[in-house]
């Protein structure tokens, strides 16, 4: 498949990449292929990707040349050479396993999504943690993961009364995507269960559990399951 | 070395050039909304570059030095006294052990800078000993300074000034605030953005020639302007990308929106615009009920005038450190 991508200098430091403009699993697995390229080729690189998109910032000083070309151009011209026979997903992702109690009042929507999808809960949990997910891009809060590959019967269209108050470790469903709330934070998702992972942590040297670009699967646990392992980390 | 706070003022955090380099983690920068004021402030004081000063919002907090410490105050124009004595901004000044430093209300302009010789000694996270509101990052988890707060200060070299240490004092020098204080309202250069183009034709001209006025639902994230609804010509359906401090937002409402510095790392309204990283801080120190206007401005006037900033800025700096040897020492 030949490489379209659009650019756009978008600010001074900045270029963005587009792959495409929708959401699409095929799309993002290109995008998170093309960050681990870059990275490799220029580790200081500043790399943002979103779900069809890339951010570039970079010292437009460093992409400075004698002759007539910006350094927008610079860097693009250097980029697509280092993407050239980009694979067609990231070959080195890794793959995170959350525990999730669904349910009661871990997820207290979760008969509500059933009754919307017109599943039992065990279905609807069968089919949670059935599928295999990708971060599509991490945004809304520190370490908030969007998830692609939802089971389309489980698209869920978001709450009409957002909650001001969503609780750290929530793992939700927003229209056709599912997400896990890293701390107390507002949010208008479905909240199906909660996992006792800490997702976010400001004070270590890796501070998300997950990264774009990671695969994602769900099990489930039962509460007992839940509060030994929230213990074990307890803040 | 501690700095009680007595009274926060109205949105008072430590702010250094921000968190660079985990957007990809949905952590934005934040940092200092006019980072020129905010280095200048640090070099007042004979700072390392990079040192966290106080951003103070159109009303400053009220603070109680427990040792004689030096300071300096840039950016919006504050009333400030120290034990009822009047404090010059733009210059050095001195305050013996156990000195109050009352921050008014601002004059012109919404940010001020406080910076301290030796620093603020609070842990840096992720690089930054910025104040992220929003991602609750920084200082007591990234909120606003409250009352009774203590702040520690670094420790810096002794200087062998003032002669007299027992009261407030500046110096006779100090930095002009003409060349760093934007006190004309001049336009703001906006770079045409990813959907300029899908704009109606009166809402093209609204925005480069229309008057703005910051909406008073304005923060560190936003500032929101009223005064013209702007149109798409048709209604577009996007998927969400990156977004950065100076992105000029429309969202359905219609109201232009342009993140600032805890700008969120993606967003998915269609981008208008994006401000010039040179214009940014002059749009930081816009109060709400203040006018902004958008000219229209290339890549490279844009990149062009950001590198003659910078160039003034170090050489500006390079005469503070000359001026402040001569005088200090």
């Amino acid at each position: 498949m030949p490489l379209a991508i659009q650019f756009e200098a978008m600010a001074e430091d900045a270029l963005l990449l587009r792959f495409g403009s929708t959401i699409d699993s095929a799309i993002n697995a290109r995008v998170h292929a093309a960050v681990s390229c870059l990275r490799q080729r220029w580790p200081t690189l500043e790399c943002v990707p979103a779900y069809a998109s890339l951010l570039l910032r970079f010292d437009p000083e460093q992409w400075q040349r004698p002759d007539e070309g910006t350094p927008h151009q610079h860097m693009g011209d250097a980029v697509l050479e280092a993407l050239t026979d980009l694979p067609l997903a990231p070959t080195n992702s890794r793959l995170i396993e959350i525990p999730v109690c669904y349910g009661d009042t871990d997820g207290p929507d979760l008969a509500e999504v059933a009754a919307i999808t017109k599943l039992t809960t065990d279905e609807v949990i069968a089919r949670h943690c059935a599928a295999e997910y990708r971060v599509a891009m991490l945004g809304f809060a520190p370490g908030f993961p969007y998830l692609l590959g939802l089971d389309p019967s489980l698209a869920v269209p978001r709450r009409t009364d957002p909650r001001q108050r969503v609780a750290a470790g929530s793992v939700a469903i927003g229209g056709n995507q599912t997400g896990i709330y890293p701390d107390e934070l507002p949010g208008g998702w479905q909240l199906i269960g909660r996992t006792p992972l800490r997702l976010f942590d400001a004070a270590t040297d890796t501070p998300s559990l997950l990264t774009a670009g990671d695969r994602v699967r769900f099990h489930a646990i039962d509460q007992p399951t839940y509060r030994q392992l929230a213990t074990g980390h307890a803040p | 070395m501690s700095v009680t706070v007595i009274k926060p003022g109205l949105s008072s955090t430590l702010q250094d050039a921000g968190r660079a380099g985990h957007a990809a983690l949905g952590v934005g920068r934040a940092g200092a909304m006019d980072g020129p004021a905010w280095q200048l402030a640090n070099a007042l004081v004979g700072n390392r570059a990079g040192e966290a000063a106080i951003e103070c919002t159109l009303l400053g907090p009220t603070l109680k030095f427990t040792h004689a410490s030096v300071i300096a105050l840039t950016g919006a124009t504050i009333g400030a006294h120290a034990n009822g004595q009047s404090i010059s901004m733009w210059t050095r000044c001195y305050l013996p052990a156990g000195s109050v430093l009352q921050l008014g209300g601002m004059h012109i302009g919404c940010r001020s800078y406080l910076a301290v010789r030796g620093g603020f000694d609070v842990a840096p996270i992720l690089g930054s000993r910025s104040s992220d509101l929003h991602a609750k990052l920084g200082h007591a988890d990234g909120r606003s300074l409250r009352a009774g707060d203590e702040l520690l200060i670094g420790y810096a070299a002794p200087l062998k000034w003032p002669p007299n240490p027992k009261k407030v004092q500046a110096l006779r020098w100090g930095i002009d605030p003409l060349t760093w204080f934007d006190f004309a309202f001049q336009p703001i250069a906006l770079l045409p953005g990813s959907h300029f183009q899908q704009l109606d034709d009166d809402s093209r001209q609204l925005l480069l020639e229309g008057k703005f006025i910051l909406s008073k639902d304005s923060n560190r994230t936003a500032g929101r302007l009223d005064g013209h609804m702007l149109k798409l010509r048709q209604t577009l359906e996007l998927v969400s990308e990156a977004t950065l401090p100076g992105t000029l937002q429309l969202p359905p409402s219609g109201q232009p929106i342009a993140l600032l510095a805890e700008a969120p790392v993606t967003g998915g309204y269609p981008r208008i615009g994006q401000i010039a990283a040179v214009d940014l801080p002059h749009l930081g120190q816009r109060r709400p009920g203040d006018t902004v206007c958008f000219h229209l401005s290339t890549m490279d006037q844009a990149a062009s005038r950001l590198a003659d900033r910078q160039r003034r800025l170090a050489r500006q700096i390079d005469i503070v450190e000359q001026r402040l040897h001569e005088a200090s020492d």
